[in-house]
């Protein structure tokens, strides 16, 4: 990297209909309302406070719909899961202080995500920065390893610039939170500059590069050399909608898709060629398949430590192609031979006509051998003695929405198991913290995905541990009337941690047991409905109900207390090395209809 | 793996609060221990520079480039080890220095191209400006004299040649990014 690529500038904003013009001033607060407005923002998830009290003063009579939360941390998590859900940018706001504080977790859950959000917090007057005065943090300073970028606004001139940049930055390039703080003096100041004459201009910012011709060339040519090439496909075939690139490309080679958990959706996972999901969790054969491919082809991923496992070991036989918008994704983890930088559905689009049509029968064939004695060890096959199992309710959710709700989930053992066992089969159909990780996301994320698309069947996966962690937006989708489906997958345990310390720790279960609150009364205590379910065939009654039920329904699903999530491929294993699920189960085969679609 | 050696970076950037704290940040976020750290303004107005000079190896330093170029005020980034560069630090040396000992304190002070910039009947004060490497020999031989202060600049530096590193950048007219360089 010599040379700065292009001068970066920013397309002009849509210019608001009806106000904002230079003749009349306009206090601070209500600029940004108007940029709001010109952003085509639909929905703001916020809570207000001392510092933010002029915006939300001029809030009034303004055609976007505010969702009061229970948390500031939920705001950010809703404006995340809003834009996963919709691909747009999502906004959130909260006061100076512990509410710029408490939505920390949920900036860093997008910046690790990649996902676009712009936060607008309110701060003290310019007068009082930098005094400790009443309810102020530095929240630039906190929020700086965080976010994309971060400004600070004590101007009311800067107001309109400083949130159109924000968006810009925020939904360009490789996508990620900008922090908008605004001092209460800037809020109430007055101004009349119209700010939509000025255009956004970034001269260090470059969000898209190109990959030279004899880059996409070298390219094509390790495609149509390689004998056993895979292609590993990451979130960037879901935020970059090059689904319909990578199924091209798939049926122009036959090259077999393996995904990321966060690339899930962008490959159908009920076509053929699609493999599931790698790495940690993945399938063992899909995992082995990587070690014995001699061409990966990394599509909007970055080679995760979740994914290679030891990268000493990763992929030896395999050259590496990697496709990606960000330049320092490129040899980070993983050392490659061809390193394309650029838009992924900009880059597909160049590539495609220069691979030649080619089969990987021999390859695929050899793939699906190695699939071996994975169905004997699936647990949908294991005799269930009557108890539910994680899997089962998974697998009977795929099944009962016909592998078309939109699902979102928490973190843990339940989102690995709706990992593997739902099957998405469109793009944006799972929503869920991957990189960061974020227990308590699911609840909150699955609230703004429900305003991004309001008619579709939503699901959320969570553990017992991860629920209690967000919990109060309960509160939230009663008072805002909304539907979603929570499907709690209890255990009684923080599960991940327990199965680590079953594995690593010699079963001594340390802090893991969760005493849990009555999950049905609390949903009943937020005016919502609650059920239980404790047994397989009770499954399709209570989604029935939950569909039935004109808002929020609960579902507890007491299940097996100490599964596992198997396979697992131990930290800093090598991918191949998986723990793999005892066999002394035997094996029932499918005989109830539930079984029958099952891996 | 190619040997941890000093790398010395040249980060332009936009002349705004907070970006010095960004420009480090991502150094201290990979617990990187700055060797040399300077800031200072340009020929362009709202065009600061820093040179910044850490031990990291050549895969390490190709990705402190690129994180580099993802912040949003930085304009362009030099990485100027590999090529041709003139690298050079100011010093303040103060140096005990009474009737005896001030004539050779001055002595060396020649050989080094210091200059005697301040005198009490106990001391001396010297400016030098060399390399740091040249910084570092002149500190050594005095250190027998007794120092008694000293501040260096840290090292400023420049790729040696007649091109302007940021002409390119600010001529580029908007539009379609340009194919990216090999």
């Amino acid at each position: 990297m010599t040379k700065p690529e292009t001068t970066a500038k920013a397309a002009q904003g849509t210019p608001p209909q009806d106000h904002a013009s230079g003749a009349t001033k306009r206090t601070g607060a209500e600029i940004v309302w108007d940029v709001l407005a010109s952003e085509g923002v639909e929905v703001v998830f916020g809570y207000p406070g001392g510092a933010i009290m002029p915006i939300y003063d001029a809030m009034h009579q303004r055609p976007i719909r505010h969702v009061l939360v229970r948390h500031e941390q939920a705001a950010a998590h809703m404006a995340d899961g809003y834009a996963r859900a919709s691909g747009k940018v999502g906004v959130c706001m909260a006061t100076s202080g512990p509410g710029a504080t408490n939505l920390v977790t949920g900036i860093a859950t997008a910046m690790l995500d990649s996902s676009p959000i712009v936060c607008i917090t309110g701060q003290v007057s310019s007068t009082l920065l930098g005094s400790d005065a009443f309810q102020e943090t530095d929240i630039t300073g906190v929020t700086l390893p965080i976010t994309k970028h971060n400004y600070l606004v004590t101007r009311a001139e800067d107001i309109a610039p400083t949130l159109r940049e924000a968006f810009f930055i925020a939904r360009s390039g490789r996508p990620g939170p900008v922090l908008v703080d605004i001092t209460k003096d800037a809020q109430q100041a007055s101004t009349a500059v119209d700010w939509r004459a000025r255009e956004v201009r970034l001269p260090g910012y470059r969000p898209e590069h190109q990959p030279s011709k004899e880059e996409l060339e070298r390219a094509a040519e390790l495609i149509a050399a390689a004998e056993r090439p895979l292609i590993l496909a990451g979130h960037g075939i879901v935020k970059s909608e090059a689904s319909h690139l990578l199924m091209d490309l798939v049926e122009k080679t036959g090259i077999p898709v393996a995904s990321t958990l966060l690339g899930l959706g962008g490959f159908p996972a009920t076509h053929p060629l699609s493999l599931g999901m790698m790495g940690m969790h993945g399938e063992a054969w899909v995992n082995t398949s990587i070690q014995e491919a001699d061409l990966l082809i990394a599509l909007g991923m970055r080679f995760d430590d979740r994914v290679t496992g030891n990268l000493k070991m990763f992929a030896r036989k395999a050259r590496k192609i990697h496709i990606e918008i960000d330049p320092s994704e490129i040899n980070k983890n993983v050392t490659v031979d061809v390193g394309l930088v650029g838009d992924l559905r900009r880059t597909l689009t160049q590539l495609l006509p220069r691979i030649q049509q080619r089969t990987c029968e021999p390859w695929v064939k050899h793939i699906n051998s190695l699939k071996g004695d994975s169905a004997v060890r699936d647990i949908q096959y294991v005799p269930s003695n009557g108890r539910l199992h994680a899997a089962h309710v998974i697998h009977d959710l795929w099944w009962l929405t016909q592998g078309k709700a939109l699902m979102v989930t928490d973190v843990g053992q339940h989102q690995m198991w709706e990992a593997q066992y739902y099957r998405h089969d469109h793009p944006r159909q799972l929503i869920t913290s991957g990189g960061l990780g974020t227990m308590g996301f699911s609840l909150p994320a699955a609230i703004g995905a429900r305003l991004a698309r309001p008619g579709e069947e939503l699901w959320v996966v969570v553990g017992d541990g991860g629920f209690q962690m967000s919990a109060a937006e309960l509160s939230t989708c009663a008072q805002e009337g909304i539907k979603i489906h929570v499907a709690i997958i209890n255990n009684g345990y923080l599960g991940m941690v327990r199965q680590w310390q079953q594995f690593f720790y010699e079963n001594r279960y340390s802090a893991t047991t969760l005493h849990n609150p009555d999950f049905v009364k609390l949903a009943e205590a937020h005016g919502l409905a609650g059920l239980r379910v404790t047994r397989r065939e009770d499954i399709p009654e209570a989604v029935a109900r939950a569909r039935a039920h004109s808002g929020t329904t609960v579902i507890d699903f007491t299940v097996e207390k100490e599964d596992s999530v198997y396979p697992m491929v131990p930290t800093g294993a090598d991918l191949g090395d998986m723990i793999r699920r005892p066999t002394e189960g035997g094996v029932t085969g499918g005989s109830t209809p539930w079984n029958s679609g099952a891996v | 793996m190619s040997p941890i050696q000093q790398r010395t970076f040249i980060a332009h950037v936009e002349d705004r609060p907070g970006v010095l704290n960004r420009v480090i940040s991502l150094f201290r976020r990979r617990a990187y221990n700055i060797d040399s750290l300077n800031v200072a303004r340009t020929e362009r107005s709202a065009i600061s520079r820093i040179t910044l000079v850490v031990q990291a190896d050549e895969r390490e330093a190709r990705l402190l480039e690129a994180n580099l170029y993802k912040l949003i005020n930085v304009l362009y980034v030099e990485h100027v080890t590999a090529q041709g560069q003139v690298a050079r630090e100011l010093a303040l040396i103060k140096v005990r220095a009474n009737e005896e000992s001030r004539s050779k304190v001055l002595q060396l002070c020649e050989v080094f191209r210091a200059r005697a910039i301040d005198v009490t009947p106990t001391s001396v004060m010297l400016e030098l400006t060399g390399t740091p490497d040249k910084i570092d020999g002149l500190i050594e031989v005095l250190r027998p004299q007794g120092i008694i202060e000293l501040v260096r600049t840290g090292a400023v530096a420049m790729a040696r040649g007649a091109e302007s590193a940021l002409a390119d950048l600010l001529d580029t007219p908007p539009g379609e990014p340009p194919e990216r360089a090999a």
